[in-house]
Parts: C-alpha cells; sequence; structure tokens
C-alpha cells in the first residue's frame, strides 16, 4: 500500500505559519473546493501524507490517514465484503478521507445506517498550535472526554488538520434491489415515502425525482424478496448507477448552470412551494430530510422557507460564496463557534471564514 | 454498610451567609417545594449509582420548566454558586455526585414527553422523561428509540444525553449520540441554544455542537429538551444461547459471527462467575458448567430473522460451541435477556459488595484481556465476574468484595484502575457507556495525554468560563495527573510492555 505519515513536516508547516500568521488554505484531492465560502489562504497540499494504517475486517473498524485516497479505502474494504455505510460522495476521483470527513457529507444511505460523523470513532489532528491530538479511539464504544472528534466532522477543516482518521465500517449486504415507482405529485411522494419509513422494511435509499420514487432495499435475500412483494413497482435496468449518480451528484438534475441549494428538514415537512420554481427543479433524497433545490432565487428567500420547514439551508454549489453559504447561527451560537475556534486555531490559519466569518 | 470511597476534590460547604442569600433568592424564584435544605431533604441526593462516594449537596432545586432551570442557572452565575444537574441519579460513575458548596439541579420535575411525530420518526421530550418511557410512548405507532441501558426503566433522557449512554443493542443501533438529532440546552449565561435538527431534520448548520453537548457530563450545559430518532420496531427477534468450555473460543466466535457479515441486534458474552450467579437468581436456562455463554439476538422480518438464526448457529458450532440453543418462544428468550440484564444484581447477591468497570478494547484483544484481568484479580486476591457487550468489545469487569473488611475497599479500586489501564494499553478505552464522572477522573490522565486534556479543558471554558457545571468531573486537570503520576500510554513506554501494541 502506499503511504508516508507527514506528521512531522505538517507540524512545521504549521508552526511556522503559525509564527508568520500565514492563513493556510488546507486541501486534500481539491475535489470539494467548490464547497463552503470563498477559500482563503496558501494553499495546503495534504494529500501525500497517505495510506491505510490499520484495518481488521472483524474489528469492523479501518483507520487510515486524511489523504488516503476514498477509493482505495473503498477498494481496501470491498475487498473483505466491507463498505463506508455512510456512502460518502466522491466529487472526482482524486477525493480523500480527510476531505470527505472534513466534509462531513454523506450519501442517500444516511438515513438508514447514519451520517460521516457517525461512523466516525476517532482521529488524529494538528491543532493551529501544531500540536498533535489524538481524540476518540478504534473502539465502537467511548465516552471518555469530549467528543471532539465528531466536532471536527463537517468542520470544514477551521479547527485542525486531520492526520488519521478511524471509523467504523459495515458489511456490505447480501442482497441489493432498486425499485422505480411512478409518483408525479411530490407531496404525495414524501407522504409515501414517510409511511414506508414508519415500516420496519430493509431500506437503504428513498429519493423522488422527475416523477418518480426510487428505493433502495438492502439486507439478506428474505428481507428483501418480503419488502419488494410488499412495495411493487418496477427494477430498472441498472439501479447502483442511480444511486452512483445521486451520491456524486452525477445525474443530469445536478448539471444546471443555476445555483444548488442543499435544504435539511424534517422528512415528512411538506412539499415547499417557492416562487419560479418547478415541482423538476426539486430531488428530494433521504426520504424527504434532504432536498436539492436549483434555483437563482434570492437566498433570503429559500433560508427563510427552510426555516419554515423546521430546517437549514446550505447554498451547497454556485451562487455568491463571498456571502453566507451556510445557515447563519443565533448570535450566541455563533459566539460559540468563534470560541470553539479560537481554542484549536487560536491564530485563525486554519481556513478561515470558510464555514462562517470569522471561524 | 459502604463506606465513602476517597472523594479527593472535597469543597468546603457553602458559608452561611452566602447559603441565606442564596435559598432567600432561589425561594424567590422557585415554588417552596422546589427547594430543598434541610439536611433530611438532601440525604437522598447525596449519591448517585456509585453509592461509594457520597457527599451533601448544598441546596436542592427541582424546577417545573426550562424558565425556572435558566432562572436557578442565572442564579448561580451571579453568585458564582457551582450547579451539578441530576437526572434519575442511575448512573455509574458518579457523575451527579453533588457538592457541598453548590446546588444540585434535579431534572427530574421536567417529566413531559412534548411531541411524537411517527411520520417524522422524532420524539420531542424534557429531559427528565425515563427513558423506557419514551419506547412505550411510540410503540402505540410501532416505533421504538434504540439506546436502552440497563437501567432503562428509571434512567432519564437527559442522563442518558449527558452520558452518551448505550445499552445491549448499541452494535446494530448505535448510542445516545447517534439516536439524538437536536438539543435544546441552556448555557451557564442563561442563553438557550437551539443545537441541531430540534425540529427532525437530519442535521444542523455550523459545527456539530449535539455532538459535543452529547456525554458531556453536564460540563457545558443543561439540556431541557432532546428531539430524538425513532426507529420502527423489527416484527421479529431470535435469540440464540451458545456454550463454551473455553472463554478464548467464546471470544473468537464473535469475531467469527461478525466477519461473516451479520449485525446482530444484540452479542453478549458472560464468564463462568457471572452466568452462575445470573442462573442462580433467575433460572435463566443458562449452563451452569459452561466456561463462557454467549447470548447472539437477530431481528427484522420474519423469515429474514429465521434466516440468519440459522446461520448464527452454525457459526457458533464451527466456532467451538459445546451447545447452542435458539430460544423456542418469547417467553424463553425474555428469559435468556432476563439472566443477563440481572448480572448486576445477580453478582450482587453473592457478594456484599460489588465495583462494575466499563473498559473498551478491540475485539480479538479479548482473550489477552482477559487473561491479564484474571492475573490482576490474583494479584490483588479478589474474584472478577464477566460481563461483556461482546458485540461492541464493551466490557464489565464487576470486582467482588467486602467493604466491611479493612483495605478491601482501596484494593478494590487499585484492582479498577489496573484494569482500565490494561483496556487502554490493548487500544481501547477506560469507559465505554458510563462516563467518566468522579470514579474514572484520574484514568483520563492514562488515556489522554497534557494536549488533548488541555484542550478538553479550553472546550469548557469556551461554554463555561467561570467553571460552574459540574466543576470537577470528567477531565482532571494537568496537576492532578502530574501528581498522580500517571503515565499516558499513547506516549511511547507503556505500563503493559508484554502486551503487544497497535
Amino acid at each position: 500500500m502506499d503511504g508516508a505519515d507527514l506528521t512531522d513536516s505538517l507540524r512545521e508547516t504549521v508552526r511556522a505559519a503559525g509564527r508568520g500568521g500565514t492563513p493556510l488554505c488546507l486541501r486534500g484531492g481539491g475535489t470539494k473546493s467548490f464547497y463552503g465560502r470563498v477559500p482563503a489562504g496558501e494553499v495546503l497540499d495534504l494529500s501525500r501524507n497517505r495510506g491505510i494504517v490499520r484495518y481488521q475486517p472483524t474489528e469492523l473498524v479501518i483507520t487510515a490517514r486524511a489523504g488516503t485516497p476514498l477509493a482505495e479505502v473503498a477498494a481496501a474494504l470491498a475487498e473483505h465484503g466491507q463498505m463506508l455505510g455512510f456512502e460518502p460522495p466522491a466529487f472526482g476521483e482524486d477525493a480523500t478521507l480527510g476531505g470527505t470527513i472534513a466534509c462531513g457529507l454523506s450519501g442517500p444511505r444516511r438515513p438508514f445506517a447514519g451520517a460521516a460523523r457517525d461512523a466516525v470513532l476517532g482521529l488524529r489532528c494538528l491543532d493551529g498550535t501544531g500540536e498533535v491530538l489524538r481524540l476518540g479511539g478504534e473502539v465502537m464504544k467511548n465516552v471518555a472526554g469530549y467528543d471532539v472528534s465528531r466536532l471536527m466532522t463537517g468542520a470544514l477543516g477551521t479547527l485542525g488538520i486531520l492526520l488519521e482518521v478511524s471509523l467504523k465500517v459495515l458489511p456490505r449486504p447480501q442482497t441489493e434491489l432498486t425499485l422505480i415507482l411512478e409518483e408525479p405529485d411530490p407531496q404525495r411522494a414524501l407522504e409515501r415515502m414517510a409511511g414506508w419509513q414508519r415500516q420496519p422494511l430493509p431500506l437503504s435509499g428513498l429519493a423522488w425525482s422527475s416523477g418518480r420514487l426510487w428505493v433502495r432495499l438492502e439486507g439478506t435475500a428474505e428481507g428483501v424478496a418480503a419488502a419488494r412483494a410488499r412495495l411493487g413497482g418496477d427494477e430498472p435496468a441498472d439501479g447502483p448507477a442511480f444511486w452512483r449518480g445521486l451520491r456524486d451528484h452525477r445525474l443530469a438534475f445536478f448539471s444546471d448552470d443555476r445555483p444548488l441549494w442543499r435544504l435539511a428538514v424534517p422528512p415528512a415537512a411538506p412539499f415547499i412551494r417557492l416562487p419560479e420554481t418547478q415541482p423538476g427543479d426539486w430531488l428530494l433524497d433521504w426520504g424527504g430530510a434532504q432536498r436539492w433545490l436549483r434555483s437563482g432565487l434570492p437566498p433570503a428567500t429559500v433560508r427563510a422557507a427552510a426555516t419554515a420547514a423546521g430546517g437549514h439551508a446550505t447554498l451547497f454549489r454556485g451562487g455568491d460564496r463571498g456571502g453566507e453559504v451556510f445557515h447563519p447561527p443565533s448570535p450566541a451560537v455563533l459566539a460559540l463557534h468563534q470560541r470553539l475556534k479560537a481554542v484549536f486555531d487560536p491564530g485563525g490559519i486554519f481556513n478561515p471564514g470558510r464555514l462562517y466569518p470569522g471561524v | 454498610m459502604m463506606r465513602a470511597m476517597s472523594v479527593s476534590t472535597q469543597a468546603q460547604p457553602l458559608s452561611p451567609g452566602l447559603r441565606a442569600t442564596l435559598l432567600r433568592r432561589l425561594r424567590r424564584l422557585l415554588p417552596a417545594d422546589a427547594v430543598l435544605a434541610r439536611e433530611e431533604e438532601l440525604r437522598p441526593y447525596e449519591c448517585d449509582a456509585l453509592s461509594a462516594y457520597r457527599r451533601l449537596p448544598g441546596v436542592v432545586v427541582l424546577p417545573r420548566n426550562a424558565d425556572e432551570v435558566r432562572a436557578v442557572l442565572c442564579l448561580c452565575r451571579e453568585l458564582q454558586v457551582p450547579v451539578v444537574a441530576r437526572g434519575a441519579g442511575t448512573g455509574l460513575a458518579g457523575g451527579a455526585l453533588p457538592r457541598p458548596d453548590g446546588v444540585l439541579l434535579s431534572l427530574a420535575r421536567l417529566d413531559r414527553i412534548l411531541r411524537l411525530d411517527p411520520d417524522n420518526r422524532i420524539a420531542v421530550v424534557q429531559p427528565g422523561v425515563r427513558n423506557l418511557a419514551v419506547s412505550e410512548a411510540a410503540a402505540a405507532h410501532g416505533l421504538f428509540y434504540a439506546p436502552d441501558p440497563s437501567s432503562q426503566v428509571a434512567c432519564t433522557i437527559g442522563g442518558n444525553v449527558a452520558e452518551n449512554a448505550g445499552g445491549v443493542h448499541c452494535l446494530k443501533y448505535g448510542l445516545t449520540v447517534h439516536n439524538v438529532l437536536g438539543l435544546k440546552m441552556i448555557t451557564v449565561d442563561g442563553e438557550m441554544l437551539e443545537l441541531g435538527g430540534v425540529h427532525g431534520a437530519p442535521d444542523g448548520p455550523g459545527l456539530d455542537l449535539t455532538a459535543l453537548a452529547v456525554g458531556s457530563e453536564g460540563m457545558l450545559g443543561v439540556v431541557v429538551e432532546a428531539t430524538l430518532r425513532l426507529l420502527p420496531a423489527p416484527p421479529a427477534a431470535r435469540v440464540a444461547l451458545a456454550a463454551f468450555d473455553d472463554i478464548a473460543t467464546a471470544g473468537a466466535a464473535v469475531g467469527r459471527i461478525i466477519g461473516a457479515g451479520i449485525v446482530p441486534a444484540g452479542l453478549e458474552m458472560m464468564d463462568n462467575a457471572a452466568l452462575r450467579a445470573a442462573e442462580d437468581f433467575v433460572h435463566a436456562g443458562y449452563p451452569r458448567d459452561a466456561a463462557a455463554i454467549l447470548l447472539c439476538e437477530v431481528d427484522g422480518e420474519a423469515a429474514e430473522a429465521e434466516a440468519q438464526t440459522e446461520r448464527v448457529c452454525a457459526l457458533l458450532r464451527e466456532a467451538g460451541a459445546t451447545e447452542v440453543r435458539v430460544a423456542r418462544d418469547e417467553a424463553e428468550r425474555r428469559r435468556f435477556w432476563q439472566g443477563r440484564k440481572a448480572a448486576f444484581p445477580a453478582v450482587g447477591r453473592i457478594s456484599p459488595d460489588y465495583y462494575c468497570m466499563d473498559g473498551t478494547i478491540p475485539r480479538h484483544r479479548l482473550p489477552q484481556v482477559l487473561e491479564g484481568i484474571a492475573r490482576l484479580a490474583r494479584e490483588h486476591g479478589l474474584p472478577v465476574a464477566n460481563v461483556f457487550h461482546a458485540g461492541d468489545g464493551n466490557l464489565h469487569p464487576l470486582i467482588l468484595y467486602d467493604a466491611a473488611r479493612p483495605g478491601e475497599l482501596e484494593r478494590t479500586e487499585r484492582l479498577g484502575a489496573k484494569i482500565l489501564e490494561l483496556c487502554v494499553a490493548a487500544g481501547g478505552t477506560i469507559t465505554g457507556e458510563h462516563g467518566v464522572g468522579m470514579e474514572k477522573i484520574d484514568q483520563m490522565c492514562v488515556q489522554f495525554g497534557t494536549a488533548e486534556l488541555q484542550r478538553f479543558h479550553d472546550v469548557k471554558a469556551a461554554f463555561d468560563p467561570a467553571g460552574l457545571l459540574n466543576p470537577g468531573k470528567a477531565v482532571p486537570t494537568l496537576h492532578r495527573c502530574a501528581e498522580l503520576g500517571a503515565m499516558h500510554v499513547h506516549g511511547g513506554r507503556l505500563p503493559f510492555p508484554e502486551l503487544e501494541r497497535f
């Protein structure tokens, strides 16, 4: 396996940046550079700090350096019939494990098998003073100390440089099956998805796009067969291709010049009606809890709709990245963000402003 | 009768003047029956379920709602009086141990399920709601709340959140942190924070402060509302019991089941001492002569559970089980589990006192760690009964002792500390699901280095600069670690050189 532990040289770089007050723009494979507020600082390439450190399939845990390509991790797991349960998106071949965890993004299986943060068991990172911190561990249950590894997940590198990540992995299901059901009405689609999610079905994907419901079943042959009989619908020619396309944003829906919004809302929240918006501008994933919207509407309009639905909106791709990309938190919560930033990155050198101004 | 263990961060009681001011002001904020100050009223709050540690609180308050909680916190901040939050007091690590110079904030009266939303599969509850009450309320909709600590009849959601409680179904369904979508938490400044998806969204914007709050042992804020994720109840559950004549073989069988791609709903192990005690107590039908037994439960659709059970039984036999039995009906299934869930009280019947440990290790280290525990037990002259959440490597060694015998309690504490250090050296942790509290504060010096401990203190200060919320718990001062001379085992030099490092 390719690999090198670059902890020492990265520590020197961080210390030098700290002394000089030089902001650093942390970069793994560079496949998610579009995400978050406008990047600032000198690019620090983290992709060469790579390699799988430990993987024992019967422990259901893998530990790898953060620069390890996601594809390498997936291949190592597949060899032993295992996978990352949160089905991380890869927006390019170079996507790394570190970038995946720093962005905290999860794929279609998220409502049924947990998010990226749920899979994180522990990590090693460099803080803004160049100190190596070892947080969490490599065991399933660990409640010693504050859960800083999960705090770092999705922090967009604003709190530290991830060096090594330990993740819980899952066995690949025995059987996977995709079904399509026609449903032109998005509100009705949400209701049907809510109804299925109340039942003990072996669901692992549930989406609505262009008048069709997509259902993925995973599990034992017996469980999948029983659910298939109950749900009806048709089996498409290439079900897995749809879920990959949804995960990596390669479906036709995502090739559009308008800004792409991600709304995270309670799954059964009513279909959101917006001005100048057609049902085809929406793609509903996560059984209704993650809703993609292509829209040039003013950010305030989209955010107000997300808030009214009980959730929040992220300007995921495109649009004005100089303004707020993520939903602005309350003043008290923003103040906590700033204080936590000061704890882990007192000089403010890591990805400054990528998440929020001053964070 | 248990004697008190040494609670080394002794605090002086409230000065009479400050106590009088505090009581007068509290009585203005709360109804008369919500402020307790007489010794006989304070006595029930002197400890949690780690009853070896006892201290009388300065004052006990029982607010009824979030506004009253906020008022109490603001007053305590103004007067610079420490606050310890408490749920049902079932915690095993002394996390709710009160302070003589502080207010004990009981959340028992915030006990309402505010909302049960079957379409969004959430329950919004106040912190004083009992764990089991959530699943009972959700059952009408065919849903349940997955984390199921053994104390689930009594323990509260607020306490579960504070300690990130687990249970026997963690391997498949996760810990509390995986099943809490959002929290409303009041800081010591009286700010109401909404963290994560309080209305049932899968996440919140910005940093994952929900994850930081879960398991923070009441050090960062006081949770007044939790949004819990509910799951559809599986229609069928089957449990297999396997007997082994050697505990290492039983440990290897666990790896074989996981390696075969099965994620059981529960996978529990008991050694001979524990299973005998349980059998004598509840007559679960355990084979008394086995060196160890495994209980393996699978759930799902009826046909699915059936097929999985067959695979599990075949794997257990291949792994060298001397006997494999599947519970024939629901009554027998309940009996098998009853033995496991009653293991602690069962051990309590055969020994005047017992002390429950909570280490977690990588599963494949089980044989060496068990050998190590047996060796340490012999050296300390104290028997140990072992109960494990084998599926996720979470060990509960129970040290049997008699506090009435001079020196035995101290020997028990020393043995417990050694067992936890052994877990850390094996690549594990000092606490899987019970929390650090007061009990394992010294072992935190073994688990973490100076840099991590300092950041933990800084995180607390980001929420609670004056250090008023549950001070002295969960994270030891660097000074304390230095005095103990405990060796941080990630440093390279190890207290157990005979153990393979990885």
